[in-house]
């Protein structure tokens, strides 16, 4: 999977001005595509608003890491709290963003993420709390699994994080929006053809006239 | 009001079948030497409670891995494959909460009442119809407070009277889980006297703390992990 492709499409999504939760793995890569001047705060759910780039082990201090363990640096204006108040923030709504990967994203915005039942349940961690009360939720992840089976469906089966809450997917193929009138595909990756991208989507995507290229 | 404990002594308080509260995520705030003193001393069927399971050979997993553990309650141990393995055959009891909500859980416990009302995995397999209840026209869940017997604390200064300060991201759960214990083990490499922390700093106040312990020299655990650096 082409994951720098995802994850340079993926920058593009993140303005000056706005606060930022990115998730283990994936997400959490995003930071070194950011410019290193931009205007955003990053939140980490640890207790951090303001985590900036992984730290060198000359500069990385031994309290201080994002969520996924990484040793972190900040930037000026950052600021700790405890895990109520790193929730608070969460469950207000104070997050513009939130970018986390997915097992399977449906039509209808609805995601699972956290739980393959039999196989892998390793908890739940924030990723309710993020899925359900992020204003903005960008799901990053391969268009299919290892097997080749969809990942976007018209309804997910595996247990869900959270219904009705995804606003985008950036996946290796293309970039899609969940709308009130269903699932919209907006954007093809460079090398990738439509008939691609319908025959590895089980979910109905509807097609607009301009479908744009990352 | 000198808190100040050996810590054989402190540990030796806590009985068969306790539940403590261990304060960190991931590494920082892990009181890893409070820890290792419970595991020496051998106390068997604890309930612990901790946002993770650290990884394998590192703080409460050492205690998982020695059998001294029956139950868990933690948000999210997939850094710890011993743990899942533990868990997926039956030997070790675990309970999954959304971080935020046992967060807010032990903050409430902690705060003297005994649960609120929230929306978080309202329509997700976490919640038990039973726990829904109809509020201001409003379905809302039900989520009692969490409080413990002990709670093993890691601090990067306190006083003699236990006034604490936390450093960066090991704060976490440690200032909730001070408040929503019976009795509260602080161990700490910087104790201070009496009016050396500046009253407006203190994160935890000494009121809600039994012991501090003296940890002269930390251990490896405690350093930054190379691994988890940019190189």
């Amino acid at each position: 999977m082409n994951t720098e492709r995802i994850l340079q499409r993926a920058a593009r999504e993140i303005s000056p001005g706005q606060i930022v939760n990115l998730g283990i793995g994936l997400p959490t890569r995003l930071i070194a595509h950011l410019s290193p001047d931009m205007d955003v705060m990053i939140h980490s759910e640890n207790g951090v608003l303001g985590a900036w780039k992984r730290a060198t082990l000359d500069s990385a201090k031994a309290t201080l890491i994002d969520a996924g363990g990484d040793h972190i640096t900040t930037r000026p204006g950052s600021s700790y709290f405890d895990s109520a108040v790193s929730f608070a923030i969460i469950r207000r709504g104070k997050l513009d963003l939130s970018i986390m990967g997915a097992f399977q994203v449906d039509q209808d915005g609805n995601l699972a993420n956290w739980k393959i039942p039999g196989q892998f349940s390793p908890g739940i961690g924030g990723a309710m709390e993020l899925a359900q009360k992020t204003p903005r939720l960008l799901i990053l992840c391969a268009h299919n699994d290892k097997y080749g089976n969809p990942k976007i469906l018209k309804c997910c089966s595996l247990p869900l994080t959270a219904s009705r809450c995804v606003s985008r997917i950036i996946t290796d193929k293309a970039v899609m929006d969940i709308t009130e009138d269903g699932m919209v595909l907006r954007e093809l990756a460079e090398d990738v053809e439509l008939q691609d991208v319908l025959d590895h989507t089980d979910a109905e995507l509807l097609l607009p006239e301009e479908i744009g290229r990352f | 009001m000198d808190k100040q404990r050996e810590i054989g002594d402190a540990i030796a308080c806590i009985p068969d079948g306790a539940s403590i509260m261990v304060g960190g995520f991931g590494s920082p705030g892990t009181p890893f030497s409070l820890l290792d003193e419970l595991m020496r001393q051998g106390q068997s069927r604890l309930t612990l409670i901790k946002n993770d399971a650290n990884e394998v050979g590192l703080g409460i997993s050492k205690l998982i891995e020695n059998g001294q553990v029956s139950k868990l309650i933690t948000t999210h141990i997939g850094l710890n494959k011993r743990v899942i393995e533990l868990m997926n055959t039956g030997q070790l009891e675990v309970r999954f909460h959304p971080q935020g909500i046992l967060a807010e859980k032990i903050r409430v416990a902690g705060a003297g009442s005994y649960g609120f009302l929230s929306d978080i995995g309202i329509d997700t397999e976490i919640t038990d119809p039973a726990e829904i209840i109809d509020w201001e026209g409003k379905k809302l869940k039900i989520e009692a407070a969490i409080a413990a017997d002990f709670a093993l604390i890691s601090a990067e200064r306190a006083d003699v009277y236990g006034n604490l300060c936390y450093s960066a991201t090991a704060m976490n759960f440690s200032p909730l889980m001070a408040m929503a214990a019976e009795q509260v083990i602080v161990e700490t490499a910087n104790v201070m006297r009496a009016g050396d922390i500046i009253p407006e700093q203190v994160h935890t106040p000494s009121a809600f703390v039994t012991a501090v312990v003296h940890v002269a020299k930390l251990s490896a655990d405690y350093q930054v992990m190379e691994g988890r650096c940019e190189h």
